[in-house]
C-alpha cells in the first residue's frame, strides 16, 4: 500500500485524526487518551503487526510519545505521535497488543518517567532500582557526574 | 629491532649462558629472570565493553598478531590472566564488575586503559549521568593509550611499554593498594 492509499484508509478509520505534512512516513497526531483504541484498530484492521520503535521526546513544555509501526505482510509503515503532560505523563500501555512494547515502555519509564497504565511490570530497565530522577529529561540535573554547560 | 633478531640474539635476556661440556651454566639475578619471564608471557583477560574491543580483536588476529610478543593466550577468566586491557567505556553499572574481575586476578597483575573512554570517560559522553570518568577511578592503571579508538599498533606499543616496565623491575609492591 502506498502512503496516499494508507492515508485514505486511516482517515476512514479515524475521521478526527490529523497528519503531519512533509514526512517520509505517514505521521498521525493523536490525543493520548485515544491511543489504546487507535492501537487496537491499527493492529486489527490495518494489519500493523510489528511495533519497531517506541520512543519519547522531551520538548520542555510537554513530552511526546512516538510509536513506529510496520506491517510485515502489507509492508506499510505508520508513525503515531501523542502529546503528554510533562508533570504527569500517563498513557495506556500497548504491551498486550505488541509484546515488544513491554521492554520499550519500561525503557521510556526508566529514562523519562512516563507512566504506562496497565503495564504488567513497570520498573526500571537500565538503571538501578534505587536511582533517583529520569536522566533523559531536559531538566535533569546530576551535580556529581555532570558539568552544567 | 626485528622480533626474529631478538630471539636469535637473546637481546633482552637478563643473564649469560656459558656453554660448558654437558650443558650450559646460567649466570644471572633471579629477580631479573623472573621479571623477564613474566614480561614475555603476559596473558590478557578478555574484557571489552565497546568499540575498542573490536580493535583489540584485530590486534589478536592474524594481521597484527600480538602472539609475537607473548600475549598469546587471551583468557576468559580472571583467575588465569596477568593483564586486564580495559577496552571500552566503563559505566557506573559496569564499575563493580570491573572491580570484582580485578580483585579476582592473581598477583602480579597489570592494567592497561585502552582509548579515551577508559582513560578519561571518553571524547563524547564524558558529561553524562552514567559514565565513569576514567577506569582509574575504579582500579589502578599501569599504561594509558590515547586514541579513539587506538589503532592495533598503539595497543601493541602499550603492551611493549608494559613489558619494559615489568623488565625494569616493576614488582608487585610498586602498585600499592590500601586494603582497608
Amino acid at each position: 500500500m502506498t502512503n496516499d492509499e494508507l492515508k485514505i484508509k486511516i482517515s476512514e478509520s479515524f475521521p478526527s485524526s490529523t497528519f503531519e505534512e512533509g514526512t517520509e512516513w505517514i505521521t498521525m497526531l493523536i490525543d493520548s487518551t485515544t491511543w489504546k483504541d487507535v492501537a487496537l484498530e491499527l493492529s486489527n484492521s490495518l494489519l500493523f503487526d510489528f511495533l519497531f520503535c517506541v520512543t519519547c521526546v522531551d520538548w520542555k513544555t510537554h513530552l511526546t510519545m512516538v510509536y513506529h509501526l510496520r506491517s510485515t505482510t502489507q509492508k506499510h509503515i505508520v508513525v503515531v505521535k501523542a502529546k503528554l503532560d510533562r508533570e504527569n505523563p500517563r498513557i495506556a500501555t500497548v504491551s498486550d497488543i505488541w509484546r515488544t512494547a513491554e521492554f520499550h515502555e519500561r525503557e521510556a519509564y526508566d529514562l523519562f518517567g512516563v507512566q504506562f497504565i496497565g503495564h504488567p511490570d513497570l520498573r526500571r530497565l537500565f538503571l538501578t532500582d534505587d536511582y533517583e530522577g529520569f536522566p533523559l529529561r531536559k531538566d535533569f540535573e546530576d551535580p556529581v557526574n555532570m558539568i552544567k554547560l | 629491532m626485528d622480533v626474529k633478531d631478538n630471539i636469535q640474539n637473546k637481546a633482552d635476556f637478563p643473564g649469560q649462558v656459558h656453554q660448558t661440556p654437558g650443558g650450559g651454566v646460567l649466570i644471572s639475578k633471579l629477580d631479573e629472570v623472573i621479571n623477564w619471564a613474566r614480561a614475555n608471557s603476559l596473558w590478557p583477560l578478555v574484557f571489552g565493553t565497546s568499540c575498542c574491543a573490536i580493535e583489540m580483536m584485530s590486534t589478536a588476529s592474524a594481521k597484527y598478531d600480538w602472539s609475537r610478543f607473548g600475549f598469546e593466550v587471551a583468557r576468559a577468566t580472571p583467575r588465569q590472566a596477568d593483564v586486564i586491557i580495559i577496552a571500552g567505556t566503563i559505566v557506573n553499572k559496569m564499575a563493580p564488575v570491573l572491580k570484582r574481575l580485578y580483585d579476582q586476578m592473581p598477583d602480579p597483575k597489570y592494567v592497561i586503559a585502552m582509548g579515551a573512554c577508559a582513560t578519561s570517560g571518553g571524547p563524547f559522553f564524558y558529561n553524562t549521568y552514567s559514565v565513569v570518568k576514567g577506569a582509574d577511578h575504579v582500579i589502578p592503571v599501569d599504561v594509558y593509550i590515547a586514541g579513539c579508538p587506538p589503532r592495533p599498533e598503539a595497543l601493541i606499543h602499550a603492551l611493549i611499554a608494559l613489558q619494559n616496565k615489568i623488565k625494569a623491575g616493576g614488582n608487585i609492591d610498586k602498585i600499592h593498594i590500601e586494603k582497608q
